[in-house]
Parts: C-alpha cells; sequence; structure tokens
C-alpha cells in the first residue's frame, strides 16, 4: 500500500461538492466531468494533475451534495488520497465506498504545493518527501480498510455475495 | 472512576438501537442497522443502481421499502435528460418500485406529502438534504450512490453512532421571521461543521412551528454539516402523516423522544423573538449575518424553489409580501413550487395568483436551479437572491454568478425592490 513521488496539489478550507462536480455538468459522462473537477478554484488542476498525486486540504473538504461523482472525479483523476483536517460526511463515505483513501489530517502547514507526497494507511503514516517530515494519523476502522482493501464497497460486496451465496434476492429479469 | 453508566438514550440512539437490534447504543459505537426505508432519485438512482445491479447479478432487497422520485432532469430539457428520465422508468418498472414519483416534485417534500416517513424509522436517501424528513421523528440522512446500491440489494449500511446536540429555540419569532432565518443563523453561530452530530431540535418556537417549517429547519442540516436533524414527534406531527396517508400510532409519541434526564453532547439555547431576518452572502451559507448587513445589494434575479425553500407555507409567506405589489421592471422572479400538489393547493387557496399578479413566472415543480438544473440558470455577473440552501459558486449557474441566501420574505422583498430589502417593511 506504500507508492512514491506523488505530488501534492493544496487547496483551501471548505472545498464543496459544487466546485469538485459541477450541477450543471452532471449530464456528462464521468471522464469528461472529472476534466472539470476544482476548475472554479484551480483552473489547471484537473489538467496537470497525474495518476498518483495527493490533495492536501483544510477544513470540511467534500461539504455540500451526496453526488458520488464529486469524489469519483478525484478517483478518474488518478488520486492517491485526499488528506484534509476534516471531511463532510457523504463525501468521506463516498470516497472510501469507491476506494479513494480520504485521510482526516491537518498538514495543510506541512506541505508546499509540488512537495513529493507517500501514504502508508495501514501503518497510519503520510510523508512529506521532500521537506523530509512524517505525520502519523490513526489507523481507519477495520471495516473501511477492508473496503479501501477491495478496491471500493462495489468489489467488496461482489465478492461477499459470492462467499454468501446470497442469491435468494430477486433476480433481474432478462 | 468506576464505570457510570447511564441507560437514558437520545431519539436518535433509540432508533439506531433498535435498527442495529442492539438494547442500546453509545456515540461512536460502529454499527450496522437495518434500514426501513430507501429513496433515491434520477440523478443519483436508477442510472448509477442498474449497471451494479446487473453486475452482482442481484435485484433490490425489498421493492416494497424503495421509493423513486424523479426531480432532478425534470421535465427534461434535452435529449440526453430525457434519456435519463426514460431510465428511470425502465428500471422502476424492471425491479418492481411501486413508490415510485415521476415529476410530481421533490424527493423530500415528496415523502411527507405521500405519508411515507414515520416517527422511529431509520430511513436512507439518496440525496444530501435527506434530513428534511427528520421533523417526523425519524432518522434519516444522506448518502452517496454506492452507499445507497448497497442498500437497494442489502437493506443493510454503516452508521457510526453519532452525538446529539440539542438546539432549542424558544418564544415566538417576530413577523417577517421565519424557520430560514433560524438556519442562516445557526449556519454562522454553530457552524458548518458539525461533524459526528444529529441536531435535534426543541423549544417552544419549534413546537408552535408547522410542519412546513420544522422540515426546514431539519433539511438544512445539510449545511450544518451535521449527520442529520431530528425533531421528537408531537400531535401536529401524527395529524400530518395521517392527513397524509399514511398510518402511526398514539404510542409513538411516548416511544420516540429523547429520555429526560439524557445527557446531550451540548445544549444551545436560542430566543426566537430577538432574531432578525438573515442573509447569507456568496458563496457560502455560513456567510451570513442580519439581512441591514446587506440591505441595498442589488439583484437580477429572485428565486423561490427547492425543498427547502418552495414548500406551500414558502410560497403563502412569499405572497404575503407580494400581495398588491409589483417584481420590479428590469429583476425576474422565477417560482418553482416544491411538488405538484403544492402547486394545486396554491391554485385553490390564491396564494398562485398572488405571486403571478406580482409578475413572478411559474417554472416546473423539481430540483431545478437550485441544483444547476432545469430553468432558471444565472449568466456570469448575475446577482440572484434565493431561498434555496446552498450558494456555492457556480452551484446555480456560471462559476462567477453571485446567490444570497434569503427566506421567502426576505426574496419576495428583493424582487419588488430590486435589492436586497428589510420584508418587514413590506408586512402590515
Amino acid at each position: 500500500m506504500t507508492t512514491t513521488g506523488g505530488r501534492v496539489w493544496l487547496f483551501g478550507d471548505n472545498i464543496d461538492t459544487d466546485v469538485l462536480a459541477p450541477g450543471h455538468l452532471m449530464k456528462l459522462p464521468a471522464r469528461e466531468l472529472a476534466s472539470h473537477c476544482l476548475k472554479a478554484v484551480n483552473p489547471v488542476f484537473a489538467k496537470d494533475v497525474k495518476p498518483g498525486d495527493f490533495i492536501v486540504a483544510g477544513r470540511n473538504f467534500g461539504l455540500g451534495s451526496s453526488r458520488e461523482q464529486a469524489a469519483e472525479s478525484l478517483k478518474l483523476l488518478g488520486l492517491r488520497a485526499v488528506i484534509a483536517t476534516s471531511f463532510a460526511r457523504i463525501f468521506f463515505r463516498n470516497a472510501i465506498n469507491l476506494g479513494l483513501p480520504a485521510v482526516a489530517l491537518d498538514v495543510s502547514d506541512a506541505f508546499n504545493e509540488g512537495d513529493a507526497a507517500q501514504i502508508d494507511l495501514h501503518k497510519g503514516v503520510l510523508k512529506n518527501q521532500t521537506s523530509g517530515t512524517e505525520h502519523l494519523f490513526p489507523a481507519m476502522a477495520p471495516a473501511l480498510l477492508e473496503i479501501l482493501d477491495a478496491g471500493g464497497l462495489m468489489p467488496l460486496l461482489a465478492k461477499q455475495l459470492a462467499a454468501k451465496k446470497l442469491r435468494d434476492a430477486p433476480r433481474h429479469p432478462d | 472512576m468506576g464505570l457510570l453508566v447511564s441507560s437514558a438514550q437520545t431519539l436518535v440512539e433509540k432508533i439506531i438501537a433498535r435498527a442495529s437490534s442492539r438494547g442500546s447504543v453509545t456515540p461512536g459505537d460502529f454499527v450496522t442497522v437495518s434500514v426501513d426505508l430507501a429513496m433515491a432519485h434520477d440523478s443519483s438512482g436508477p442510472r448509477r443502481w442498474r449497471p451494479r445491479l446487473e453486475a452482482l447479478g442481484v435485484g433490490l432487497w425489498d421493492p416494497e421499502r424503495v421509493v423513486i422520485v424523479s426531480d432532478h432532469y425534470v421535465p427534461a430539457v434535452d435529449a440526453a435528460s430525457a434519456a435519463i428520465l426514460k431510465d428511470v422508468r425502465a428500471f422502476v418498472r424492471d425491479y418492481g418500485v411501486r413508490h415510485f414519483f415521476d415529476m410530481r416534485g421533490i424527493s423530500h417534500t415528496i415523502m411527507p406529502e405521500n405519508g411515507l416517513l414515520r416517527p422511529g424509522m431509520l430511513a436512507a436517501g439518496g440525496d444530501s438534504h435527506s434530513p428534511h424528513g427528520g421533523a417526523f421523528g425519524c432518522f434519516i440522512a444522506g448518502f452517496g450512490a454506492t452507499d445507497m446500491t448497497a442498500i437497494a440489494v442489502t437493506g443493510e449500511t454503516w452508521l457510526t453512532v453519532p452525538q446529539t446536540r440539542r438546539v432549542e429555540w424558544d418564544g415566538a419569532p417576530g413577523k417577517g421571521v421565519c424557520a430560514k432565518d433560524i438556519m442562516l443563523f445557526l449556519c454562522r453561530e454553530i457552524g458548518t461543521e458539525n461533524h459526528n452530530l444529529v441536531i435535534e431540535y426543541g423549544g417552544s418556537a419549534i413546537a408552535a412551528m408547522s410542519m412546513d417549517e420544522r422540515m426546514t429547519l431539519c433539511n438544512m442540516a445539510a449545511e450544518l454539516g451535521a449527520d442529520t436533524a431530528i425533531i421528537e414527534p408531537d400531535q401536529k406531527t401524527l395529524a400530518h402523516i395521517r392527513a397524509h396517508g399514511g398510518e402511526v400510532e398514539d404510542a409513538s409519541l411516548k416511544r420516540w423522544r429523547s429520555d429526560a434526564n439524557v445527557a446531550y453532547e451540548s445544549v444551545f439555547r436560542f430566543d426566537a423573538r430577538s432574531l432578525s431576518p438573515q442573509i447569507a452572502a456568496p458563496h457560502y451559507p455560513g456567510n451570513s449575518g442580519a439581512l441591514s448587513d446587506f440591505e441595498g445589494a442589488k439583484i437580477d434575479q429572485a428565486y423561490i424553489g427547492a425543498c427547502v425553500g418552495a414548500k406551500y407555507n414558502d410560497l403563502e409567506m412569499a405572497a404575503s409580501v407580494l400581495k398588491g405589489r409589483s417584481v420590479k421592471s428590469n429583476v425576474r422572479l422565477l417560482v418553482a413550487p416544491a411538488t405538484a400538489k403544492t402547486t394545486e393547493r396554491a391554485a385553490k387557496s390564491g396564494v398562485l395568483a398572488t405571486l403571478t399578479e406580482a409578475g413572478a413566472i411559474l417554472l416546473p415543480s423539481g430540483c431545478g436551479a437550485c441544483a444547476g438544473m432545469g430553468h432558471g440558470l444565472l449568466a456570469e455577473g448575475d446577482v440572484c437572491i434565493s431561498t434555496t440552501n446552498r450558494n456555492f459558486k457556480g452551484r446555480m449557474g456560471h462559476k462567477d454568478a453571485f446567490v444570497y441566501l434569503g427566506s421567502p420574505y426576505a426574496v419576495a422583498a428583493a424582487a419588488i425592490t430590486g435589492e436586497i430589502t428589510d420584508p418587514r417593511d413590506f408586512l402590515s
């Protein structure tokens, strides 16, 4: 679960779901919608972000709508994790459910834009490789790590359904 | 110190204990709960559920406990939104969903309008404003599409038991002051980061409020950042449920309330008599203050819409200001009643005619411009005052439009003068 070389993008407090996934663009296919992610606050982010990069943000990240596209856009852009001082409840659940690690940690002051970062979710360690600092966070609830390790709630549910043979629910008609 | 365990429980703890088949729960407990009712709409629901259900090869856990409402892309404005709505109809047919409301209005208002919520229920809504239904003494929270898919398949989800924060309002608010002002005030005073908390409203001001107004309080728990909000049921709650075709037992009044000696996370007490009209400035509901701080700000559009701001009482409040007056010539006043039944009731009572005679333009019922969809979106530089619950950058159209949030009274008053105006000037 350790990666290297992710670059950090810094954002402030109260990054809402409308700047993550604008309502008037919600009809667009997911990847196209993702190309507008955070444009209202950082016009180059969606264009320049690379798989493995990190977001480090302030308080109340993801406040607003239940729209999963807010987290899905970040996932599609390849974000390794979102680190924020605190998260809005639904965004946090959505991120974990889609296999995008969301870690509550107040480290905005410990990173500069473009710093290289590395995270270990199981050990609870975030490293700033540029400055050489380490930041510890409490391990996530085992149930949430299980979802992340499975790659999201749907893959986990598929595994559980297969294992338990929970096939007694009415089948979708052919 | 030895174990100091109180058996007293808050209403929310009692509901979660019941839904997780435990004798009691404690805030912080990680529990699996059975869901009594699951609601999803055309944006978050079927279009995101179907591919997943098909991949899993399963159907709905209980089609009778699933409510589907098409309220976001309604009515279709182009081929893409028409296709989304068509897919919802096909899903409802294929999966046997009976509680389906196609373009009848906004989900949060539709559910109580059809008596679907009862005290003590644990319900999941695929929309962030699901706390709206907490006005009926149930635990109802918002969830994203993947959570909702899992709920639709298993009838279960996980929760971390939240703490309960009691917010009491006593005294009668003055004329021109309503539940929306309370919420804009609270967004500032208790903030928008009430994380891992449920807000339980109480006090004489809440007891005196209509169900429509109580829904406004609970709806904007989303803006407070709380898990949800709840109000202990009273006779008014039961009467509303029964008048809308729902069944509820008298015994629920005693069963579904917080114990008298319970330890809340904290208790806030406010006096409604001293509250003045409030406004939230762009681009954040917590960016609020007394309306007098914003008086004179020019507006291009006044919008009366959304689950929170276009219920029957909201239209009535706007009409009380607009009666016998006219919308300023260079201002557009748009009204999108929350549901088709709201329109019907306002048409019968004369409220609708008061609004349209003043110059209001009537829009279809649905989430509309509040969710950046449908009609009434804003251009670059446009300034709007709105009865909706959020004013995030870009939410109602162009990212460089400006939205102020206010009560139906305040939005109506601004429509008359073309600038933010104290609505009490128009109320006798």
